[in-house]
């Protein structure tokens, strides 16, 4: 019997995560984020122009055959908008699981093995946390050079330490409860007992974060591409596209559209992961229970 | 009798958790309320103020002089809160606040039910502090109950619950939470204070020890419903309910004690 | 010595502390990147000649070994030299002392803002929660922290100023006023100290678009945390125990119930001025609100080394201070950080 309680505590993780999925908070936001899943995928099929051809007449408003309008240069808007799913979605998921991985990693060993360390990486989350994130991520962004790459490791950045402090905090707490002592005691190795006891009971709590701070790290990225230190024209980025609207921003479709898809993307990762977070805060779902005042 | 309880049943979220329970408080007497967690003891006690949990239903009688306490309006059951009938509750590390000084917590409701000056409830404050045997009274009114050992908060908790001169104290478990060592003085406290004020005491604990201790009455629930009733020296030498029994036996102390 | 004094000083020395770690991470950060600012700064004609190029380092110490030029950096702050802009050839402390007042006005007046409401949403929501009031809240305040900012800046920008005309459009002022004289150099503080009427609207006025559209977002944060924080306190035993005291509702809630929850509260509040620096870079730039935002973001895109750094220092000291001022709020708040 090597470890008696390991299917318990799994079931206590997921048991509360299936309701999640039924509050129609989260169903919003499960069919949000797949519709544009969908777009960013069938972009060529469903775009009704090339993204990026000047063939249209110049800023004309919302009408047939431009749906979202034209910009300056007479690029059809709503193309620009279903291509730039093809951009801004999978940087960001790309940069959660990078944030995750490096965060996750980082403050797993902070915590597992404290001491040095532990103290030098919570240290530098500390000097990271210290500054606001956007001015941060606007000085690396600038000294890499303005491009989608370099904004992407620059919100790395920023987004890394979010992970290493709940992570850190995470397996501090789980390392001390006796199923991960006793397994010690049993002599297996420090890398088992991170794999078997802490991993299954940290990866809950760091998803839900992973599911919120895919809004985040979009604002974040299309806020350094509104501020041109990410992608570059004629790319369909939206925070870029939002950017080209500010010098015409009498044609307000031109900005309107591409906000709105950023403000969609966003909603819908929020509306799950608040749900989720709901599911997964025992501190909170008890609260519930007690009567109000 | 002081308080009388008939037919209490309590449904929380569909769930019946008190299935009838019939409970006579008597002026100057203790009595002890016994069983295994989850048999409804608390929840009789919650009923009595009011302050069940989100989602329960209560029915039946909780008589306190003349009035139907679950029939009560909001404003009028306020007013018997803490004035007729006060609590104390298991955990004196968690059932004061840690933000607000012994003194606030002490006088607030004193002020609020009996119209107290500040000066007065003061006075009275420290009366009942030095009553509950805090030493350094007056010292203690303006200190915060992390500063106090948990013995030491309990007597607190106790001395607040009786500031405003109930008649009813339903006192939760309130030696559960305290080191061996402090329980017994707690509890000749509890015990002297019913004597002396006169109050109708229900003694809600698991611990039959306790029970026969300092309760002159002893009742035994089990599912929600009160199983036997009587004289503490009926119930706990000669049980007529198996279930009683059963929980005396599996006491080690009456084990000796019946050698 | 008075405990809360004794909290204080320790406070004020690890924020001292702290201070230096953010000297040497703005200095690190500026010289370890790979962007060049001489490129950035010299014209190509310019870094085609090792000479001007050898000069032009040299005046700016860049020709000194890292450790060397770091001593320089800090030795100079401690006179106040925080070097001098490259591109506006003036003393960056010069620089900095026209545009962190204008960025402290906004940023304080939208946490003023989002504390007033986030707080009173929050409470609302806990106390109807799972009913109509607390979903709707919880809508709303979703939304709040998903808009683009700058988005909703050039948004509100278009509607209010350009279609409506309901506010005045971008910088601090009226074009045709002049600014109060400086006391704190917040415009709004300075017209009400001087008692101009006139210009305390004119400031008043500029200011509500832009803290608005930058409180949104910390509006919604701060909805969900304080909810959240409430329920969490709503359940503790000590709630119930004043209930069984039969206090009335409010007393509880604001003797009980929110003196605890503040705790969690003023933490997310700390962090959430952070965002709010954040947001300015973003805002200020649609509402050309001639800040410590946009000065950043020119710094940097020009690899302006002094101006980044004196930007990261004052922000980083900025964040401090706030981090200071929650730490004693906390000890204020809570006798067992102040009495331990």
């Amino acid at each position: 019997m090597s470890d008696p309680l390991a299917p318990a505590r799994r079931r206590r993780l997921t048991a509360r995560l299936p309701e999640a999925w039924r509050q129609p908070l989260a169903i919003v936001g499960v069919v949000i984020a797949i519709a544009w899943l969908v777009i960013a995928v069938a972009a060529p099929l469903l775009a009704p122009h090339d993204p990026l051809a000047q063939e249209l007449p110049r800023l004309a408003p919302p009408g047939p055959g431009h749906w979202m309008g034209t910009d300056q240069l007479g690029r059809d808007i709503l193309s620009r908008v279903m291509y730039g799913a093809r951009v801004s979605i999978p940087l960001t998921l790309l940069l959660v699981v990078m944030s995750v991985l490096v965060g996750g990693l980082l403050g797993a060993a902070a915590g597992y093995f404290g001491r040095w360390v532990g103290e030098t990486i919570m240290r530098l989350a500390d000097l990271v946390f210290a500054f606001p994130t956007v001015i941060l991520a606007m000085v690396v962004a600038a000294a890499l050079g303005a491009s989608l790459t370099n904004a992407v490791l620059a919100v790395l950045v920023v987004a890394w330490p979010a992970y290493a402090r709940v992570t850190r905090g995470l397996v501090m707490g789980v390392r001390e409860r006796e199923y991960v002592l006793s397994g010690r005691l049993l002599g297996f190795s420090a890398w088992r007992s991170l794999r078997v006891d802490v991993l299954p009971n940290v990866t809950g709590p760091i998803l839900v974060l992973a599911t919120l701070d895919i809004g985040t790290a979009l604002l974040l990225l299309s806020g350094l591409s509104f501020l041109g230190l990410g992608a570059k024209p004629p790319s369909p980025e939206w925070g870029a596209m939002v950017a080209s609207g500010v010098e015409v921003f009498d044609s307000w479709w031109v900005a309107t559209f591409p906000g709105l898809a950023i403000l969609t993307v966003v909603l819908a990762f929020n509306f799950l992961g608040d749900t989720l977070r709901d599911a997964l805060d025992p501190r909170t779902a008890r609260a519930i229970k007690e009567r109000a005042l | 009798m002081t308080l009388s309880i008939t037919d209490l049943k309590v449904t929380i979220g569909g769930k019946e958790i008190l299935k009838g329970v019939d409970l006579e408080l008597g002026e100057g007497r203790v009595h002890g309320l016994a069983g295994e967690s989850g048999s409804g003891k608390t929840m009789t006690g919650l009923a009595v103020l009011g302050l069940l949990p989100h989602g329960s239903r209560a029915e039946g009688r909780i008589s306190l002089g003349g009035r139907n306490l679950l029939g009560l309006p909001d404003k009028e059951l306020n007013k018997v809160r803490g004035g007729e009938v006060a609590m104390v509750f298991q955990d004196p590390a968690t059932s004061l606040h840690p933000m607000l000084t012994v003194g606030r917590q002490i006088t607030e409701h004193m002020r609020h039910h009996l119209g107290l000056g500040k000066a007065e409830a003061r006075a009275r404050a420290v009366e009942l502090l030095g009553k509950v045997r805090i030493p350094g009274a007056a010292e203690a009114f303006g200190r915060y109950p992390h500063q106090f050992s948990g013995g030491m908060r309990q007597r607190i908790a106790i001395a607040i619950a009786l500031a405003c001169s109930p008649k009813v104290l339903i006192a939760d478990e309130p030696t559960t939470a305290l080191d061996v060592t402090v329980q017994a003085g707690v509890l000749r406290l509890l015990r002297g204070l019913c004597d002396e004020l006169g109050l109708a005491v229900l003694l809600v604990t698991h611990d039959l020890g306790v029970m026969s201790a300092v309760a002159d009455e002893v009742s035994v629930m089990k599912d929600g419903l009160v199983v036997e009733s009587g004289p503490r020296a009926k119930v706990l030498r000669e049980p007529d309910h198996p279930y009683t029994r059963a929980l005396l036996e599996s006491l080690p102390e009456a084990q000796e004690e019946g050698q | 010595m008075n405990p809360l004094a004794r909290f204080l000083i320790r406070r004020i020395l690890v924020a001292v502390l702290l201070a230096w770690g953010i000297t040497l991470v703005t200095f690190v950060l500026t010289n370890l990147v790979p962007g060049d600012p001489v490129a950035a700064n010299l014209g190509q004609r310019a870094l085609g000649d090792p000479a001007i190029v050898a000069q032009w380092k040299s005046e700016h110490g860049l020709d000194k070994p890292l450790p060397e030029q770091y001593l320089m950096y800090v030795q100079g702050l401690l006179h106040g030299d925080l070097g001098e802009s490259q591109q506006s050839h003036r003393p960056v402390s010069e620089d900095l002392a026209e545009f962190v007042p204008a960025t402290l006005e906004l940023a304080g007046a939208a946490i003023l803002v989002s504390l007033v409401l986030g707080v009173a949403f929050g409470v609302v929501a806990a106390l109807r929660r799972d009913r109509l009031p607390d979903h709707v809240l919880r809508v709303l305040s979703l939304v709040g922290i998903s808009v683009p900012t700058f988005w909703l800046a050039l948004v509100a920008f278009y509607v209010f100023f350009y279609r409506l005309q309901l506010t005045p459009g971008s910088g601090r002022i009226d074009p045709g006023m002049s600014a109060p004289e400086p006391i704190t150099g917040l415009h709004t503080i300075d017209a009400l100290l001087t008692g101009q009427w006139d210009v305390f609207a004119s400031a008043a006025g500029h200011l509500v678009t832009p803290a608005l559209v930058l409180a949104l977002y910390t509006i919604g944060l701060l909805t969900r945390f304080t909810r959240s924080a409430v329920l969490e306190v709503l359940g503790q035993d000590y709630v119930r125990a004043a209930r069984a005291k039969g206090l009335p509702g409010r007393t509880i809630l604001f003797r009980y119930v929110l003196r605890s929850a503040l705790v969690p509260i003023i933490t997310v509040a700390g962090l959430a001025f952070g965002s709010l620096l954040s947001g300015t870079v973003l805002v200020e730039a649609i509402f050309a609100w001639p800040g410590v935002g946009q000065y950043a973001y020119k710094s940097a895109t020009s690899l302006d080394l002094p101006a980044i750094m004196g930007v990261g220092l004052v922000v980083g000291v900025v964040y401090l201070v706030i981090n200071l001022i929650v730490d004693v709020l906390y000890g204020i708040i809570d006798p067992r950080v102040r009495l331990q």
